[in-house]
Parts: C-alpha cells; structure tokens; sequence
C-alpha cells in the first residue's frame, strides 16, 4: 500500500520547522514517529501535500523535571517515557500507562505529543493526560501558546492546533507526597488499542481529603472522556469505598461505548464501572504512599 | 531525492521517492530480501529491522527517514562467516519452522540481549511481544534466546 506523493522536508532546528510549517500552512503536517500517519496515509485516509520530518531535531527529545512539573519533548517516544527514572519517580501515572501503548517496536518510534497531538479516542495519552490537567505547548513561528489539555482536545481527531502550529512540548504536573494515580487498561492483546482504558489521579490534601480528582476514559466516546461529574463531585470529600463506587457509577453512565469486535456496549460499560473504582483505590494508595 | 545509508556496514547511496517505504527501498532497491513484508499494516513485525540498533518496523518508515543513518537487516547477523549466537540458537532448538517471522525475531532478540544481556523469560516474552509467529507457539523461541543468551555468556568468559 502507497501514499499519494509528497513533499518531503527534514529540518534540523525547531526554527526551521516553524519555517516550514509557516510556508506550507493547512496542506502541511508534522511527521513524528509516524505509527499513526503512515498508516493512515498509507490506507489514504490521510493525503497531506507536504510532511515535515522532526524526528532529526534532537533537541526535541528530552524528559525534564521543571518547577514542579515533568516536561517531555515533541520528540520524546514512548519507549523513553518507559525507561525514564524521572517519570517513574515523578508520575506514576504516565508510568503505569506507557507499557501498555502499542508494543515494544512501535514504542520505539511512537511519540507522546504525536499521540496527543492525534486525538484518536482510542488512543491511551490523552486519557492520561486530562486526568492530570496536564499543559499543551504549541509553537508557530509567531509565538508560543500554552493550552489545557481539556481545551487541546477538541474532538474526533480534532485537536486546538492552527495552521502553522505544532506541539513542542506536554507539561505534566509532578506527583507531591500526596498524590498520585494510575492508568488501567483492558486489551485484547498486546499492541490492540483498548476495549477500555481508565486513568485516575487524585491529590489529596493535609487533612487526607481528596483536594483534586482527575478522572478520563479511552474508547468510550468519540473523544477521550474526562468525567467531570464525577471530578466534581469526589473533590472535598473523604476517599471512601461508598464515594468510589458513586464515582464509577457516574463514569459508567457518562460513557457512550459503541458494540464493536472487542465487545459490546454493555460489557464495556460494566469494565468502565470496574476499572474506575479499581483505578481510583490504586490512586488513592499511591498518594497515601501505600505502594 | 538522495538517500545515503549504511546497511549491514555497507554504505549506498540511492535516488527514491520521498513515500517509497523503506522495507520497499530495502528488499528492491538493495536486494536484501531478507526482511519480509507480512501484514503491511505495522501489526506484525515481520519487517523488523534495527535502526541505529534500535527494532523499528520498516513498512511504518519512509525510506527517506532512513539517511544518514545506520540499518542491521537479517543478512548483517553473520559474523565472519558464522551463525551469529542468536541464529545457532534458533537452529538448534527449532526457534523456526516456517521461517517467515525469523528475521524480525532475531533481530529483536539480539538488540535484545545488546541490552538486557541475561533476560528472564518474562523479559523475553514481553521483548517479542510486537512480533507474531503463527508456526511455533513461541516456546522454542523463547528457549533459543535464552540459550543464546547462555552462549554469549560462555563466549565473554572463554
Ligand atoms: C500496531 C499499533 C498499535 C498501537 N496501539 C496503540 C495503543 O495501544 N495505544 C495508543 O495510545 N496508541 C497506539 N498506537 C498509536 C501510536 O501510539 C502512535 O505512536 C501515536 O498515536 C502517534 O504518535 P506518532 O509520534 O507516531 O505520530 P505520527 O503518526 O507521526 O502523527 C500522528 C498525527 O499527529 C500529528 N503530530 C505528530 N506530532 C505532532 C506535533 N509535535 N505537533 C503537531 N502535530 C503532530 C501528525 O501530523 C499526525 O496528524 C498504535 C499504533 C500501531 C501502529
Ligand atoms: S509488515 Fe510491517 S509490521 Fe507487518
Ligand atoms: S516460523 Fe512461521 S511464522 Fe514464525
């Protein structure tokens, strides 16, 4: 299977791929690890005119610890994100995620902001990352914007990103002594997208109720869902099996899963329902420092 | 456009479309059929190749993306003539039958053992896990890596 021709450019600075991507506007795209656009262009679904390659800009690759938050690079893979000592210290969200995106080779050359710049609902990143209230950066050659993941992801492959604009950068907040979650997903089999994904983090506060909750699912909707009823109504409380269990209610009501080969709607809807209560215990845990 | 890469330590340099896909650019452009196209739809690994040393899928690479840089396909296994520790140990225990899957399995297993230089099975099993064999049922696949694994040992102590 081929794609139709294009125009192939490979800078070798962020600057020059601002450039180019000024120059090429809408007809343009960013070539990042290539695990989602090469398929698709190679089943044309997608057909851009022009790709710009940043897999050469290595100051793109980078995980940093930054005031209080981890900052990973445009061209950070999910392999990295796997071995890294900063996010398995720092984010034990991202951390319980990155082993399950995809298998080991497509790990290899996949990229978290490639990903998060997708917006395919079935994909693991931006579940993650509304749990977290993570921030998206954006750069064009005109400046610099900072986004909220919740207003990044716009809808089906729909994210908030201008003609000339690409993803530089994810800021993720670091977990503090008192918080922490994690990510739970159901697959088939390794490198199958998932039946369900849910990730939960919650930060509590001095007195040991919950000070934020972060709650989003994969697969069940048309965009990655963040529950924020549920968010909403955990935050203040005392954690609880009761004020879980009500959480998980709300997510499974909330979700609009579609009967599909990995099940049907209602199967997903009783996982949504058991993961999310199981992912919230094994968040709360771990901002305890029980594990 | 020019595309400059060293396979199995030999440099070509080639002229190719920018979407000419490199497991394409691999097999015709060089000759190397060593890597095999299986699903074409980076699902199987069948077209495994290291890339700087590292597994990547070359149906899921435009070839383009490759300069400049360095490439080990199955043919770069051998070593002076001789079966590379991986594939003597895959002859050994019948880590093939059909053979379709063996290339991307070997080249896995040795960025593998590169790494990680006494894998446990688990270890093994999760390295292999975005290759799919359809003949062996894995077992002996994994029994020849960690054989291999064994005879590499052996070989730094000697
Ligand atoms: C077999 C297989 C299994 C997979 N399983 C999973 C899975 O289980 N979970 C999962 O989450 N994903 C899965 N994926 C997808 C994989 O994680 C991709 O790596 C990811 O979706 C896209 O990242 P990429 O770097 O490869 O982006 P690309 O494919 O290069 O790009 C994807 C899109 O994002 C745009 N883009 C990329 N980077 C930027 C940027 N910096 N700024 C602006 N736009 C950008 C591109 O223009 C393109 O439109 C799977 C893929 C395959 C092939
Ligand atoms: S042919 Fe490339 S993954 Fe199957
Ligand atoms: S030996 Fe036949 S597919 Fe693996």
């Amino acid at each position: 299977m081929y794609p139709p021709a294009f125009d192939y450019a490979v800078p070798r600075s962020l600057d020059e791929a601002l450039d180019l991507l000024a120059e090429v506007g809408d007809e343009g795209r960013v070539l990042a690890g290539g695990q989602s656009l090469i398929p698709m262009m190679k089943l044309r679904l997608a057909a851009p005119a022009h790709l710009v390659d940043i897999n050469e800009i290595s100051e793109l690759s980078y995980i940093r610890e930054v005031n209080g938050h981890l900052a990973i690079g445009a061209l950070t893979r999910h392999a990295d994100v796997v071995r890294s000592e900063i996010v398995g210290a720092g984010c034990s969200t991202m951390a319980s995620a990155a082993p399950w995106v995809a298998d080991p080779l497509v790990r290899n050359r996949g990229t978290v902001c490639g990903s998060v710049a997708h917006c395919d609902p079935e994909g693991d990143w931006n579940s993650v990352m509304l749990a977290l209230g993570a921030e998206v950066v954006a750069r064009s050659r005109t400046g610099e914007r900072v986004i909220p993941i919740s207003d990044f992801v716009v809808d089906f492959f729909t994210n908030a990103l201008e003609p000339g604009e690409m993803v530089t950068e994810l800021r993720v907040p670091r977990d503090d002594e008192r918080s922490g979650g994690c990510y739970l997903k159901l697959e088939r089999k390794i490198g199958d997208y998932a039946t369900v994904g849910v990730a939960a983090h919650l930060r509590l506060d001095e007195r040991g109720r919950i000070g934020r909750a972060g709650l989003a699912l994969t697969s069940v909707a048309p965009v990655n869902l963040e529950v924020e009823e549920a968010e909403r109504m955990m935050a203040g409380q005392e954690p609880s099996e009761e004020l879980f269990a009500e959480a998980a209610e709300i997510a499974a009501r909330t979700c609009q899963p579609q009967s599909d080969v990995r099940g049907p709607a209602e199967y997903k809807r009783a996982v949504v329902r058991a993961y999310t209560r199981r992912a919230l215990h094994q968040a709360l845990a771990t901002a305890r420092g029980e594990r | 456009m020019e595309v400059t890469v060293t396979v199995n330590g030999v440099e070509y340099r080639r002229e190719t479309e920018p979407r000419r896909l490199l497991v394409d650019f691999i097999r015709t452009d060089l000759g190397l059929t060593g890597t095999h196209i299986g699903c074409d739809t980076t699902s199987c690994g069948a077209c495994t190749v290291l890339l700087d040393g590292v597994p990547v899928k070359s149906c899921t690479m435009f070839a383009v993306q490759a300069n400049g840089h360095e490439l080990t396909t199955v043919e770069g296994l051998r070593r002076d003539g001789e079966l590379s520790p991986v594939q003597a140990a895959f002859k050994e225990h019948h880590g093939l039958q059909c053979g379709f899957c063996t290339p991307g399995m070997m080249l896995v297993a040795t960025a593998l053992l590169g790494a990680n230089p006494d894998p446990t099975e688990d270890e093994v099993r999760w390295a292999l896990s975005g290759n799919i064999c359809r003949c062996t049922g894995y077992a002996n696949i994994v029994k020849a890596i960690q054989s291999a694994a064994a005879t590499m040992h052996e070989g730094v102590r000697a």
